[in-house]
């Protein structure tokens, strides 16, 4: 007799494109009369604008292949990945909101799934109603809510508008009330997606803390995904890194984080495609390089905090006379927007198109940065996106000013910023 | 998803998640594990729906004095349809708060993966719990329009229209279930074609209104005795409850014992098959909807 609880087998999950959520009866009609006259099917046609469905000739995307792994009991795993690499697949199998399309899961106990707060939450029942309500959602029964009941209002701190509607609550009170139910389930295993990125630092403190104890405690096996390294440091005992849909390493916390952000660093201080079929992109335009190139003219490694970077990109654009402007986005590892910057618009003839963005020295935080760019026609339609494509780590600068602590801030500008009089009033 | 409770590969698996479940796998069990669930929906529907409103719960009752109004006006007056002996305002208010009890079993439940999509995306519980609530919730406002009939009939009592109350009373609660099992059967049918085609939605608008002409609602069954039409009336699985809720009330309608077995017959049959399709559904469907 083994302890593990969850044994996941050869797990596959395959989406379809096209051949579902066309919507509407008439669309299968139409699909159907097309394909007994040996017609192309029409919806089909839509779709090859998404490079992604022309690719293989095949419309259909797995989103997970061939996952296996067990969790034991007691343990805290980490799922981390990129966007897209199928964590939130895998915890949606997992809590059983959706089915596998190949392999099994076995899981031992009463699973609990946390991929949102406040799930099924009314804004017109009071506090009181909705802890009730969201429990028994989550799978407790009102005599387990009962007993739970003031240690949730007591961790959320609402005592007072516990018979209030929570359409007058302010959206810290409500998201902490949210966050309570969910802490106080008692689940033997409990599945958590990203809820820490709500609340104030405070009150995220005493989420990751009531996790801890969950674990540590209680005994309880936790599934933990989460963009946010430093929460995935400190809470998870093992941690499984997804790449495009599988298991591109599982183990050691630490190990498996340095390898994830290394890989998230090498992917990536350019990316380029000569040959414009296999180019990012669409019928409209395409990327053809992007490349942040530090302005010292050093190697790589010296990209510090005081480095001025240029980044340079060449695209195509398809569209004559389209009038086009592309917008960029500094990212943080978190998947967070710290700030984004367009380029005027120009009406631009077809043909291979260059830009360049510079980022200042002494502006940028000693952090891992993503970056992403937009193609945008007519001031405002999103032509194509390229989320994440390239990813850059800044370094701490060696001239430093004897303070050795991480900076704070997500950037870290230098302004000016000075004592002026040393002496305007004697003491 | 398939849970078994059997041992699996030598260890005791709470629960075995595959792509495949036995066509009969119909997880019941699990769904009474939530019955608290059930009655916390039933309360937040009616608690949510008459917030900030002055009249409250009240509001259930301005709808079938109205139609009343309008029956007796078009039905009665205009058209002269005769009403089988029973006072005209207690035929049609009872047919009016029978039939609004099944309507709004099948529209809500018609929409309940369409409607509850958001939540469903983000927990799990059965699926069936939501339609079922529904079907609960709405017998509070059958009960609260149920009142007004009463009241309605201990009125017209005094005024020389005598009810006969006895045995046959108890008839109404089969009739209630009757109408309550074809709506949720009919409805989970449709709330699992919905995921797919949302054709179905607007179909249910007025399908639903048309049906209700087709069931002696604002007519006694003994109207159509020499019709041709009668046949199809009849196999309406719905005409023979509406009989049985008038016979119940009033102890006077055309009951065919073999009607009601149809009828009983055909709530089981779409209850089973709502049963098998949802449970299919209920799995996959956030890949669709």
């Amino acid at each position: 007799m083994s302890n593990i609880v969850i044994k996941v087998e050869e797990v596959s999950k395959q989406y379809r494109l096209g051949e579902v959520s066309t919507g509407s009866l008439s669309h299968d009609i139409n699909r159907w009369w097309h394909r007994i006259r040996g017609k192309e099917d029409p919806y089909l046609r839509i779709g090859e604008e998404n490079d992604r469905t022309k690719k293989g000739g095949s419309d259909y995307i797995w989103a997970l292949k061939d996952v296996s792994f067990e969790v034991r009991q007691g343990e805290v795993l980490g799922i981390i990945g990129r966007n897209g690499a199928g964590k939130s697949t895998m915890l949606k199998i997992l809590s059983r909101t959706t089915g596998p399309t190949k392999g099994e899961l076995k899981i031992k106990g009463r699973i609990a799934s946390l991929l949102e707060v406040g799930t099924g939450f009314h804004p017109e029942l009071t506090g009181r109603d909705n802890i009730f309500l969201n429990g028994a959602i989550l799978g407790m029964n009102k005599a387990e809510i009962r007993r739970k009941f003031d240690e949730i209002v007591d961790f959320a701190g609402v005592e007072r508008y516990i018979d209030t509607p929570v359409k007058r609550y302010s959206s810290g009170m409500y998201v902490r009330l949210a966050f309570a139910v969910a802490a106080f389930l008692e689940p033997e295993i409990l599945i958590v997606d990203e809820v820490l990125a709500v609340g104030d630092a405070e009150f995220q403190k005493k989420c990751l803390g009531r996790m801890k104890d969950v674990s540590d405690k209680d005994g309880r096996t936790v599934l933990f995904v989460s963009h946010n390294m430093i929460a995935v440091k400190s809470l998870c005992s093992k941690v499984m890194y997804l790449k495009n849909g599988t298991v591109a390493e599982i183990g050691e916390t630490s190990q498996v984080i340095n390898n994830y952000l290394s890989n998230l660093q090498h992917k990536s201080l350019s990316q380029s495609f000569e040959d414009p079929a296999q180019a990012p992109g669409n019928e409209k335009a395409k990327l053809k390089k992007i490349a942040i190139n530090p302005r010292s003219g050093k190697n790589e490694d010296s990209i510090t905090v005081r480095t001025p970077l240029d980044i340079d990109i060449e695209f195509w654009n398809f569209d004559e006379g389209k009038l086009i402007n592309l917008t960029m986005f500094i990212n943080t590892l978190a998947g967070e927007t710290i700030f984004a910057n367009g380029t005027q618009a120009v009406n631009l003839p077809a043909g291979l198109h260059r830009a360049r963005c510079f980022i200042p020295g002494d502006f940028l935080n000693d952090e891992i940065y993503s970056l992403s760019l937009m193609i945008v026609g007519d001031r405002s339609s999103p032509i194509c996106f390229f989320e994440n494509i390239l990813s850059v780590e800044i370094h701490e600068s060696r001239i430093s000013s004897g303070w050795h602590g991480k900076w704070p801030g997500l950037i870290r500008p230098k302004l000016e910023f000075e004592i002026l009089t040393h002496n305007l009033q004697p003491v | 998803m398939n849970e078994t409770t059997a041992p699996v590969d030598t260890e005791d698996w709470s629960l075995v998640i595959t792509p495949k479940q036995s066509l009969f796998d119909l997880n019941l069990r699990e769904v009474w594990r939530y019955k608290d669930l059930l009655f916390l929906f039933v309360r937040r529907d009616f608690v949510a729906q008459y917030k900030q409103t002055v009249l409250g719960p009240l509001w259930n009752l301005v709808q079938p004095i109205l139609t009343t109004c309008i029956f007796l006006l078009i039905f009665g007056k205009i058209a002269n349809i005769p009403t089988d002996g029973i006072q005209p305002v207690l035929f049609y208010m009872s047919g009016i708060t029978l039939w609004n009890y099944f309507s709004v079993c099948l529209t809500s439940t018609s929409s309940t993966f369409v409607t509850n999509a958001p939540i469903f995306g983000k927990v799990y519980f059965p699926r069936l719990v939501i339609p079922l609530s529904i079907v609960v919730s709405n017998i509070a406002r059958f009960g609260i329009q149920f009142g007004l009939l009463v009241v309605m009939m201990i009125y017209y009592q005094f005024k020389g229209f005598p009810i006969h109350p006895g045995w046959p009373m108890l008839l109404i609660i089969p009739t209630l279930i009757l109408m309550a099992g074809i709506g949720l059967g009919l409805g989970i049918i449709i709330s699992s074609l919905t995921t797919k085609y949302r054709d179905f939605t607007v179909l249910m608008t007025f399908a639903i209104q048309l049906l209700m002409y087709a069931t002696p609602i604002v007519y006694p069954l003994s109207f159509l005795a020499h019709s041709r039409y009668r046949t199809l009336i009849m196999l309406n699985p719905l005409s023979s409850v509406a009989e049985l809720f008038r016979y119940a009330l009033f102890g006077h309608a055309t009951l065919i014992p073999g009607n009601i077995a149809y009828s009983a017959g055909f709530m089981v049959v779409s209850l089973f098959i709502g049963l098998l399709i949802f449970t299919r559904v209920e799995r996959t469907f956030m890949d669709t909807v």
